[in-house]
């Protein structure tokens, strides 16, 4: 246990936000949209645990369901590039030569190209929404996956029980698919927890320069840039969406940190 | 080494000619007629087409990319919708602050990741250690857009010991530097403390201790010469996240630089500045990259020959 204490400690966080995204409309005091604006900039109580904003509408509220968003973006950024990566990795460690030279110099050409800075462009031009904004985070996000996954196809395909595969006549796809991918889930699954930290992170620093979700869904970013302008009235409205974030991205990466320690047989 | 720097300068070209296909082609992702988006739906067709011909949409893609190149080749970016000067020269305005911004944030995170992860090292498994991990871990998931407005929060409103936005003295930088270069921080830290990890277990360093050198000598000057290299890489690979980092540094602390031109060009639908500053963040990225490579050849002959 005390070895692990990271992992369950972000476990934890992890676990505890996707519930209350998963029971948002349980969970929620207020209607997020409803707006009382005689209490507008009202301080935390125990009716609104977090307090309103400037339309008078409640924060914790809003955070719940926040949280639904933030969790549907990254977990569509994930799955996504993690299935472009994986298809295209494979391909090109496995067969390597041509394709995977090709596949490599583009990739490289990503790198080469600040990843954010074509995300708030592309979602600028196309319009803010969140379906444009898995887009534009997929569009460099899948290259990382594409080079992990490479790179382990390529030390797995020279194991003596692929090539005995290989030697029995196996198809292509059935050694990729049956042999190969069930040894890569340990690397994969640390890569996409810090994935998921780095895109909720994204995602919120997007919706806070307006270029999320349409201001009737309530993201933990858009808050905050709302937040931003009334910081003397109603330093609460910044206050907590920023914890949350921090918090939820904090879990991710302490999961990934022991998940790493726990899959490397060095530190066992 | 020569050879080294024409691989890498060939490699180069691509990557140049593909952020510049990029940004040419971000016009044309508007979704429908771009001169629509930019002049809303109840402008006249005459001023439509008059833009349409201004921006040279009415010619044929290959026709315009080529345009494009012609006009990039003399430095031509094109003008800005909003007060018509040239985009080069607004973002040549801007330049200064966002370098002086860039600085100072990586000298800061210089200053506070290295000692860190120094004092993490030598102290693996401590007290010390645990404490500057945990500073790692929350330096890498605090968003600048949140520490932002919580540091004007704290020392501008509540302590008024700093100013809460523009630019003027080095008070002024104070608050967006430690903003930007926080993350980076945390990032040197954890370098740092590995890299100095792997090289305090060396025969030379165990050599030096038994020769009875004194702990600070072995660390400081022996051992943390020798780990410095990865973390000056990272500093140099990081530089171009940092540039990026500027559009929300900026934007919350009013800062006049590169990044928020971008934003405010986002804002206004300025399309010609938002291809403009997005062509020459990603050139400056492309640069730094190539130069860092440089640099880590130059010094590291592995990389060279391989």
């Amino acid at each position: 246990m005390k070895r692990h204490v990271l992992l369950y400690l972000g476990g934890s966080i992890i676990l505890l936000t996707a519930l209350l995204a998963l029971l948002a409309p349980l969970i929620a005091t207020h209607d997020p949209n409803l707006m009382q604006l005689d209490l507008r900039y009202a301080a935390p109580s125990s009716d609104h645990f977090f307090g309103l904003d400037q339309n008078g509408s409640d924060v914790f509220s809003k955070m719940v369901y926040g949280a639904r968003i933030s969790f549907y973006v990254a977990i569509s950024v994930v799955t996504i590039c993690l299935a472009i990566g994986l298809v295209l990795g494979s391909i090109a460690g496995y067969y390597g030569g041509k394709i995977d030279h090709t596949l490599m110099r583009f990739i490289d050409m990503l790198y080469s190209f600040p990843g954010f800075l074509l995300a708030i462009a592309l979602v600028s031009v196309l319009g803010p929404s969140i379906h444009n904004l898995i887009l534009a985070m997929c569009v460099t996000g899948w290259a990382s996956y594409a080079r992990l996954i490479r790179g382990e196809v390529l030390h797995l395909k020279t194991k003596e029980y692929i090539q005995s595969a290989i030697a029995l006549g196996s198809k292509d796809a059935r050694i990729i698919v049956l042999h190969i991918w069930p040894n890569l889930v340990g690397p994969i699954v640390v890569q996409c927890t810090f994935s998921m930290a780095g895109t909720i992170l994204a995602e919120s620093s997007l919706s806070f320069l307006g270029l999320g979700a349409p201001p009737t869904d309530p993201t933990w970013g858009a808050l905050l840039n709302s937040g931003r302008k009334i910081l003397i009235e109603a330093p609460h409205v910044s206050v907590f969406p920023g914890l949350a974030i921090v918090l939820l991205v904090l879990g991710f990466n302490i999961f990934g940190d022991g998940l790493r320690d726990l899959l490397d047989p060095k530190k066992n | 080494m020569f050879d080294y720097i024409v691989r890498r300068l060939l490699m180069t070209i691509p990557v140049v000619f593909g952020v510049i296909t990029l940004t040419f082609f971000l016009i044309h992702f508007v979704p429908g007629d771009p001169v629509d988006v930019m002049m809303g739906e109840q402008a006249s067709t005459i001023d439509k087409d008059a833009l349409r011909k201004e921006l040279g949409l009415d010619q044929p893609l290959l026709t315009q990319y080529k345009n494009y190149l012609i006009n990039l080749s003399q430095l031509n970016l094109g003008k800005s919708f909003l007060n018509k000067r040239a985009v080069e020269s607004e973002i040549a305005v801007r330049i200064p602050a966002t370098v002086e911004l860039a600085f100072a944030a990586v000298f800061l995170a210089m200053l506070i990741g290295i000692p860190l992860g120094v004092i993490a090292a030598i102290n693996h498994y401590k007290l010390p250690d645990h404490f500057v991990s945990i500073f790692g871990l929350l330096g890498m998931s605090l968003p600048g857009f949140w520490t932002g407005p919580m540091m004007i929060l704290i020392f501008s409103i509540y302590l008024d010991l700093l100013p809460v936005s523009g630019r003027g003295d080095f008070s002024y930088t104070i608050l967006p530097a430690v903003c930007l270069g926080l993350s980076l921080s945390a990032i040197l830290m954890r370098m740092t403390r590995a890299s100095m990890l792997e090289v305090i277990k060396e025969d030379y360093i165990r050599t030096a201790v038994s020769k009875g050198v004194s702990k600070g000598m072995v660390y400081f000057k022996h051992a943390l010469r020798n780990a410095l290299m990865p973390v000056i890489t990272i500093v140099g690979l990081q530089f171009g996240a940092l540039l990026t980092g500027t559009v929300i540094t900026e934007t919350i602390f009013d800062w006049p630089g590169i990044g928020s031109l971008f934003f405010e060009a986002i804002q206004q639908r300025n399309y010609p500045v938002v291809q403009g500053c997005v062509l020459f963040i990603s050139l400056t990225y492309v640069f730094v990259n190539l130069l860092t490579d440089l640099a880590y050849a130059a010094v590291n002959p592995k990389v060279r020959l391989s």
